[in-house]
């Protein structure tokens, strides 16, 4: 596979960080292939702005920082306005629809998806908003397969919550598909 | 045994001045680990720096001769490591409360079993007499030229409020009684601060109108009352010597063990 | 699936590293970015029967390890730059009285509270000299996860081997990133521990009297020997004294029992070396971006070599003035203003050809911030 350079951005609290380690390690432990992540924050734990870069690849990567992502999500219009110049010519930019208006074209494969108002609509707890984001991240870049992220949130969250995680996961790669090939 | 059993001979005389009261609290010291009838090998005996640390130097023990103030942060570390080692901590006034102020309360707080000896002289000696938090208002020293406005600490209150569960005060004239308290002091099952006063004749006696120590000495048995006399009530400026407090809390070493016991069963599981 | 992959953060891998070299006492105070060690060993120093202690602040935390590895454990204590500075004088005392301890330094942008959250490599030269007085130390960093386990092992091999303390210094890069590792083995990594006396109870044991090759055998307080531990210059009793033979003796000793040994020391991995007319010298983060670039830069045929060092401290002179003989550039890559190239400098027959390559805006460098720099040194402009 040619190496896949990610960016997730947001606001603290929304999970963003937490989904692209979720992604990385499902990369590595389920799926034999190398992947970094790594982050940039800053001192307020919630409401500041927050990104996650994650590198997936079948070969060695050693920087680990990405700096031209081939796929770029935005939580928020903050993010969105201040991240989508550094896309990839070409690349897959996911914004979601309650929080980010696009104002102008990148030059990228623009996808807005309902991803939030699903997840209200339908499970009616926005804390699994980023797995939601992730089921339509996977099924738009087949990155990883949706087990292998089931597997790692089997490891990471208490069981009572993970039928809510799935079906969050679900509606996720229900809307990205849509959108997929 | 015999008390020279205790010391390490070949490092005598002390280094300390004709007159230092900090030779009287060494002497009981040693009587009274003879009479708790302690092995020396179990006694790990930490101080900071100044003239009181040197105490360490003379006995028989391990003896830790740390930095200025952290004689307490060092002893955390041998008794958590090793609980089973009676750990005895040796400060001066300034080591234990003015740069070491911060251990002290935490020690306290924690209630690790240590005993903590402060030899409260009231000034810095072997820098030259400048004021301690000990000194108290009025005093003169080597940085006091004029008078100092520093009040003092009540050593014994700060101990209760940071959480000391054994706190006491005595004096050098009071030499049975440094005995009796440290007796009780060091198998107390927790943190024990015992405060004794001592004479510093050539820093602060000279610069206070006190430069015999006998004078010193007598300032002691003067102004020390026993813990509760009516004395106290009617002269609030005596000083009471006694044992303060003497109480059972949890101790932090043996919590720390029940954390051990609960991880490792979770871990089994 | 027979090898233990993980993927973790940096600092975790060095708690894992340490609790696999033998760590059973660590003590601690938080402060970004290093606190996710303390964390992790939180939890798993009490399930192997280890202590941990949150201490009261740095200071405390560096003298209850040394308190702690005086009772013969192995220990470790992590911080950061403010916390590293308030270190120096136990740290000192350590080296003093020989006690051996690991301490990790995740490096954040200084000076004073800097950078918390963004990396910087600017604490080269306080590990080697933010002691006060004459002595030596030994100073290791990584850049990947495999290596923070390997160097985090081999600091405490040093440690107990010299009887002195271990800077392992990383950066916040390196400590916050996840990647993929492989557990190693149990045996997999030679363990070492102290030498300890031989004396027999009853006999006169000397805690410091240097054998013949320098070592000191030790004693753990609660043994049979007891003896004194001081910070003041002291003879071989540990009794304080200003006997100026024994104080010049002493001097001697710190700083030859590591700086004769240097080549032991070295820990360095080499790239492309064979034939590179410009030769990188990098270390931690700033490293990857290095050898990103010469990976690069080779598969178009450039002659660009790395040379990443891993051990800091005490300085691998020869090894540099040696791989850097037929260069025409060497250049340092590092995220400060110019540490580790003043060594280099200092090493190398020609120093005039050695430049600095750098980045200390709180980003983390880029292949390609090299990538503009070499293009100016060599005259052709970015």
């Amino acid at each position: 596979m040619k190496k896949c350079r990610i960016v997730f951005s947001g606001s603290g609290g929304q999970g963003v960080i937490t989904a692209a380690i979720i992604l990385a390690e499902a990369a590595v432990l389920y799926e034999n292939l190398n992947a970094v992540q790594s982050q940039d924050y800053g001192a307020a734990a919630r409401g500041g702005s927050s990104r996650a870069d994650v590198i997936i690849s079948d070969s060695e990567i050693i920087y680990p920082k990405v700096i031209e992502p081939n796929v770029l999500v935005c939580l928020t219009q903050e993010a969105y306005n201040k991240f989508y110049p550094i896309i990839r010519p070409g690349g897959l930019l996911i914004t979601d629809t309650r929080f980010v208006k696009i104002q102008r074209k990148a030059d990228a494969h623009q996808v807005e998806l309902p991803m939030y108002r699903t997840v209200m609509d339908d499970i009616g707890k926005p804390i699994v908003f980023n797995i939601c984001m992730l089921g339509a991240l996977i099924a738009l870049t087949e990155l990883v397969r949706p087990e292998s992220i089931m597997k790692v949130l089997e490891i990471r969250i208490p069981s009572g919550f993970l039928k809510m995680n799935r079906k969050a996961l679900n509606l996720g790669i229900g809307l990205g598909k849509q959108f997929a090939g | 045994m015999g008390v020279k059993d205790y010391i390490r001979e070949r490092f005598f005389p002390h280094l300390w001045c004709p007159g230092c009261g900090h030779g009287i609290v060494l002497n009981n010291l040693i009587r009274a680990v003879e009479n708790l009838g302690l092995d020396k090998s179990e006694i790990v005996m930490v101080s900071g720096i100044g003239c009181s640390a040197r105490i360490c130097g003379y006995v028989d023990f391990h003896s830790l001769h740390t930095i200025h103030g952290r004689a307490l942060a060092f002893a955390t570390g041998i008794k958590i490591s090793r609980p089973e080692l009676n750990v005895i901590v040796a400060m001066g006034d300034g080591d234990a409360v003015a740069i070491g102020g911060n251990h002290f309360i935490h020690a306290a707080r924690r209630n690790i079993d240590v005993t903590a000896i402060v030899m409260n002289n009231r000034i810095y000696g072997m820098t030259g007499g400048q004021f301690s938090p000990m000194s108290g208002y009025g005093i003169k020293a080597s940085t006091a030229p004029y008078s100092n406005i520093d009040p003092a600490f009540d050593l014994a209150k700060l101990a209760l409020g940071a959480g000391a569960t054994f706190v006491a005060r005595t004096t050098t004239y009071h030499v049975k009684q440094i005995t009796d308290i440290l007796e009780k002091a060091i198998p107390h099952k927790g943190f024990s601060v015992v405060e004794i006063l001592t004479q510093c004749p050539t820093e602060f006696g000279r610069r206070n109108n006190m430069a015999n120590p006998a004078d010193m000495m007598e300032f002691f048995k003067n102004h020390t009352v026993p813990v509760g006399s009516k004395a106290k009530k009617k002269n609030p400026d005596l000083i009471e010597r006694g044992i303060f407090v003497q109480k059972e809390m949890p101790e932090y070493c043996s919590e720390y063990d029940k954390i051990v016991e609960d991880a490792m069963k979770g871990q089994q599981s | 699936m027979n090898k233990k992959i993980k993927f973790a953060q940096g600092n975790e891998v060095c708690a894992e590293a340490a609790l696999y070299a033998g760590l059973d006492f660590f003590a601690g105070y938080p402060i970004t970015p290093s606190t996710e060690i303390a964390e992790h060993l939180s939890i798993m120093l009490p399930r192997k029967g280890g202590k941990f202690i949150q201490m009261e602040d740095e200071i405390s935390s560096m003298c209850a390890i040394i308190g702690a590895s005086l009772t013969g454990h192995k220990v470790m204590t992590a911080t950061s730059g403010p916390g590293f500075s308030l270190k120096q004088e136990a740290l000192g005392y350590a080296i003093m009285a020989e006690i051996p301890c690991v301490v990790v330094n995740v490096q954040r942008g200084g000076p004073s509270t800097g950078i918390p959250t963004h990396g910087s490599q600017g604490d080269i030269n306080q590990a080697r000299w933010g002691v006060h007085g004459d002595h030596s130390i030994i100073a290791l960093t990584a850049s990947n996860h495999q290596d923070v386990f390997l160097m985090t092992v081999e600091a405490f091999n040093l440690a107990e081997t010299y009887r002195t303390p271990v800077i392992l210094l990383l950066d916040e890069g390196v400590a916050h990133l996840r990647e993929r590792f492989i557990v190693p083995e149990k045996g997999e990594i030679p363990l070492l521990t102290r030498l300890k006396t031989s004396v027999k109870e009853g006999v006169d044991y000397h805690p410091y009297l240097p054998r013949e090759d320098g070592r000191l055998p030790m004693s753990d307080f609660g043994g049979t020997h007891r003896y004194n531990v001081t910070g003041l210059y002291h003879d071989m009793w540990g009794f304080p004294t200003t006997k100026p033979t024994i104080v010049h003796r002493l001097i001697h000793h710190l700083v030859h029992k590591i700086e004769h040994n240097v080549d032991r020391i070295a820990r360095f991995k080499e790239y492309y070396m064979e034939d590179a007319e410009c030769i990188l010298i990098s270390y931690g983060f700033s490293a990857r971006a290095a050898l990103h670039l010469v990976k690069n830069r080779r598969a178009r045929g450039e002659r660009l070599g790395l040379l990443e060092l891993q051990t800091l401290w005490p300085f691998p002179s020869h090894v540099v003035r040696e791989k850097c003989v037929d260069a025409r550039y060497v250049v340092v890559v590092e995220m400060n203003m110019g540490q580790v190239l003043q060594s280099v400098k200092l090493s190398v027959e020609q120093p005039e050809k050695v430049f600095l390559a750098n980045r200390i805006d709180g980003v983390a460098i880029t292949p390609t911030n090299i990538k503009n720099i070499l293009q100016v040194i060599r005259g052709k402009g970015v």
